[in-house]
């Protein structure tokens, strides 16, 4: 089932064009990739799936909906959650308060009775916690839980973006570069992480990732984009054989650096 | 008296609102009562034995300390099998050489890392039944015949307890005190870990006595640090609860394992000297990086605290001045400090498996805290002696338990015998018939002497004795312990004696040192880089030259080399808690240590190295030798 299309998606800032065109499907349950060269409009792609950027022409269909115009929130209400290449946590508090703040939007209790902390309130706040808890143990930060998170080695800041990520109980989870600055033992966990969120909590992946071993070993389907361009998409194996991708990596002469 | 009898009858005397066990997950204690323990026991027995595990059949326990651990090794011997515990941290080989000396058919695995270690190695183990995977995370995957949950066996035996009620009360009412209830894995610090067979009888015999000497409560907490395939661990977390009926806590998470010891506050410790020098080492590098006004408090008070210490450890009445000297300084830091350390409850803290250096020892007595030794061997289910309230002094390891007796023999090697000598190791009579003597003593390979308190003391192990210059005897323990209580220093190997001059092997704490260079502006690459830097062997010097300082004259290091790498279990140069394997390291390093003696100025190393991730690295450095 399809779960998210992109169609003939153009995006300018001003007069550069940054997307142009750009169309592919993502389906339920899959782990999907988006490459490229740098510039491209890898991360900008996936800003207007998650609502940041507002392309000028085409759609985004998000479970049969068109959601081309909605805000961020919006999206996040019907289950878009994503993280950032450049962490965006809130350095200043622990890291169990950042996953509160993503169940926010599970949270129905009203001024008075959250800032009395009683009844109804307090039952709620339990049960977000244990789910937060859940998503500690899963993602295996125990030891930092009550760290705060300005203080945390990079590795593991890029762990607590995906906890949050996660407490939002996404059912589509984009990823920009989750294993960017990562030393190998980092990597290997978080594709451990990744995969386990795919397989047992059934999550839908889009990820921008530069590491082409990760992304030929754990995706289903990639998306390779070049100068706001789809050069090319499919399987791993059909992208890694596509001349064209070849010389976006490549360049027609050994001139540049891959 | 069996383990699963007596398990019975904690469960039946002790109120059900009482913790036997605690785990804490989800971030909060989960706690598991006697019944509850009982029940679990049961099911899994039940659910082993109709997957066929029976009589005298071994079940290997390999993963973390859990309760399912605990479990696990109560339930092999309610169907009067036998539990062997494993390193968690043993490599792929190890496993399986374990495995397979043992005879392992049963294997209790925590998760898909422990899994897959047997799985890779299951050409090599034929014997090899079942293995029974604790947490299912990961294991999706997995279509193997060998393979199925716990769940799935604790479903099956209670299946079997609904159609057969009473078959379980027969296999426990089956179990023999003297059939063998675990094979524990000995330390190795000589040589290659063999398995000694301990009955009921040896360790609640042992338990028994300990718990004469050292008195526990029900409502004492401990916590579960130590692999449980160490023999102390066992002692602590399996046979002495069931004796004395307290609370047992396991960590969440290695990583969190400190915290959580905070957290709980246990009364009773028993940890190997390691574990207790580390601790003292975090506390004395949190001071360097500490406030002016702390540091001040620290270095005020610490040594009115070391000098009381010194009064009630030589059994001098302290002078007044001291008193209310301490007095103060309790009030002022080392209540605080007890506090930070988890240390604030504890009234039985124990030190046990190898030595512990007298520095260590002294300052935990200053701050406060009731630290023993005890000694012994887990041939002879653990505990010989040790250390008694009120009578603890600091260069002994304690007198006898009841009912053990112990005899210096005429080479000055100690000797013990106890109702909990051990029946042989798993496999190998012929190491069995060389560690007893002919009349069933129990050979140490320690050497050491009683005094006129009827204390032991441990010299050191009788090959490594020392005869320095003058032909006095000495201890090269002594030396690498009082070397390493410097923060810097992690390790120490010392050799040399009968006419050579002393030499010592240092290894520097990464951390430590890493962070004194870090604020003293030095850069460097690697570790290897680190420890060749001429500011840190500077360093390093002058730790030597303090350690040298308060040691007689001909009992001084002469010239010490750094090594150019932390020392590795996996790679045989620490037993896996973390003792030193003096002749591995004596192989490894040779030509470092003839460089040592010969008095070289710089030894080039060219070698490679196993990272312990797997890989393979490549290290091409200089050591420089240095004369303190």
């Amino acid at each position: 089932m399809v779960q998210l299309s992109c169609s003939n998606i153009q995006l300018n800032f001003g007069g550069v064009r940054a997307l142009s065109g750009v169309s592919f499907e993502v389906f339920q349950g899959e782990i999907f990739a988006i490459i490229g060269p740098n510039g491209a409009g890898k991360s900008s792609m996936l800003n207007c799936i998650s609502g940041l950027y507002h392309p000028q022409q085409g759609k985004v269909m998000y479970e049969g909906q068109d959601v081309t115009k909605l805000p961020p929130y919006e999206r996040t209400k019907r289950g878009i959650a994503r993280s950032f290449q450049n962490i965006a946590l809130f350095k200043g508090m622990s890291v169990i308060d950042n996953l509160m703040i993503g169940r926010h939007l599970h949270q129905h209790a009203g001024l008075i009775s959250g800032g009395l902390y009683y009844g109804p309130a307090q039952a709620e706040e339990t049960r977000h916690r244990e789910y937060c808890e859940e998503i500690i143990e899963f993602l295996e930060i125990q030891s930092i839980r009550k760290s705060i998170v300005g203080t945390l080695a990079y590795g593991f800041q890029k762990r607590v973006e995906l906890a949050r990520a996660l407490a939002l109980e996404p059912k589509l989870l984009l990823l920009d570069e989750p294993m960017a600055g990562m030393n190998l033992e980092e990597t290997e966990d978080m594709v451990r992480f990744i995969l386990e969120t795919n397989e047992a909590r059934g999550i839908t992946i889009i990820m921008i990732e530069h590491d082409m071993g990760v992304v030929m070993d754990i995706s289903n389907s990639v998306c390779v984009l070049d100068f706001g361009k789809k050069i090319a998409g499919g399987t791993p194996e059909q992208v890694q054989q596509d001349p064209n991708v070849i010389k976006a990596y490549l360049g027609d002469e050994d001139l540049e650096e891959p | 008296m069996t383990f699963p009898k007596l398990l019975k009858k904690q469960a039946a005397t002790i109120a059900a609102g009482k913790s036997a066990l605690r785990q804490k997950g989800l971030g909060i204690w989960q706690s598991y009562s006697w019944q509850q323990y009982a029940d679990n026991v049961r099911t899994l027995a039940l659910g082993l034995h109709s997957l066929g595990f029976g009589t005298g059949e071994k079940l290997a326990i390999l993963g973390n300390n859990r309760p399912e651990s605990l479990f696990a090794e109560i339930a092999a011997q309610s169907v009067s099998g036998i539990a062997v515990s494993l390193y968690h941290d043993s490599t792929p080989q190890e496993v399986a050489d374990a495995l397979g000396k043992f005879d392992v058919s049963f294997v209790i695995a925590e998760d898909q890392e422990q899994v897959d270690k047997l799985l890779d190695m299951r050409d090599r183990l034929p014997k090899l039944y079942r293995i029974v995977y604790v947490k299912k995370r990961g294991m999706r995957k997995y279509h193997d015949d060998l393979l199925v949950s716990l769940a799935a066996v604790q479903e099956l035996g209670s299946a079997l307890g609904d159609q057969q009620p009473e078959l379980f009360e027969q296999l426990v009412a089956a179990g023999n005190p003297d059939d063998t209830a675990i094979i524990c894995l000995t330390s190795g610090t000589t040589g290659a870990p063999k398995g000694a067979m301990l009955s009921h009888r040896d360790l609640i015999t042992m338990s028994l006595a300990f718990n004469e000497a050292d008195p526990k409560q029900e409502r004492d907490e401990y916590v579960s640090l130590l692999p449980l395939a160490w023999f102390g661990e066992q002692l602590m977390s399996v046979a002495a609860p069931l004796i004395a009926g307290y609370t047992v806590n396991f960590p969440e998470k290695q990583e969190t394992a400190m915290a959580d010891l905070r957290e709980i506050g246990p009364h009773i410790m028993l940890s190997p000297p390691k574990v207790w020098e580390s601790i003292a080492t975090s506390v004395r590098v949190r001071m360097m990086d500490s406030t002016p006004f702390k540091k001040f408090m620290f270095n005020t008070f610490l040594p009115i605290g070391e000098r009381y210490a010194d009064c009630v450890l030589t059994g001098i009445a302290p002078p007044v001045s001291l008193v209310i000297g301490r007095f103060f300084a309790d009030l002022l830091l080392f209540r605080a400090l007890r506090d930070r350390l988890g240390l604030s409850h504890v009234r039985s803290a124990l030190s046990g498996g190898a030595s512990l250096g007298s520095n260590v020892f002294r300052f935990y007595h200053a701050i406060g805290v009731n630290l023993k030794q005890l000694y012994g061997q887990t041939e002879i289910a653990g505990i010989t002696c040790m250390h008694r309230n009120g009578d603890v002094r600091g260069t002994t390891v304690g007198s006898p338990l009841p009912g053990t007796e112990i005899r210096i023999d005429e080479h000055g090697e100690v000797l013990s015998k106890s109702a909990g000598l051990f029946k042989g190791y798993y496999g190998d009579a012929e190491a069995t018939r060389q560690v007893l003597t002919a009349d069933g003593w129990l050979r140490s390979g320690d050497a050491g002497h009683l005094d006129q308190h009827g204390h032991l003391t441990i010299t050191d192990r009788i090959n490594d004795v020392l005869t320095v210059a003058d032909g006095s005897t000495f201890s090269a323990q002594q030396i690498e312990n009082n070397l390493r209580f410097s923060p810097y220093i992690s390790e120490a190997v010392v050799f040399g004696g009968s006419g050579i001059p002393l030499v010592a092997l240092i290894g520097i704490t990464s951390r430590v040192v890493g962070k004194w260079a870090g604020d003293n502006k030095l850069s460097y690459m690697t570790f290897a880089d680190l420890t060749s830097r001429s500011e840190v062997i500077e360093l390093i010097a002058g730790e030597v030259n303090r350690a040298n300082a308060s040691m007689p004259e001909q009992a001084r290091i002469v010239r010490f080399a750094i090594i150019y790498k932390e020392l590795d279990a996996d790679e045989g140069e620490l037993t896996r808690t973390g003792t030193v394997r003096k002749a591995t390291i004596g192989t490894l390093y040779k030509d470092l240590i003839d460089a040592l003696h010969e008095g070289a100025e710089t030894v080039a190393i060219d070698t490679n190295i196993e990272f312990p991730d797997g890989k393979t690295g490549h290290i091409k450095t200089t050591v420089a030798i240095r004369t303190a």
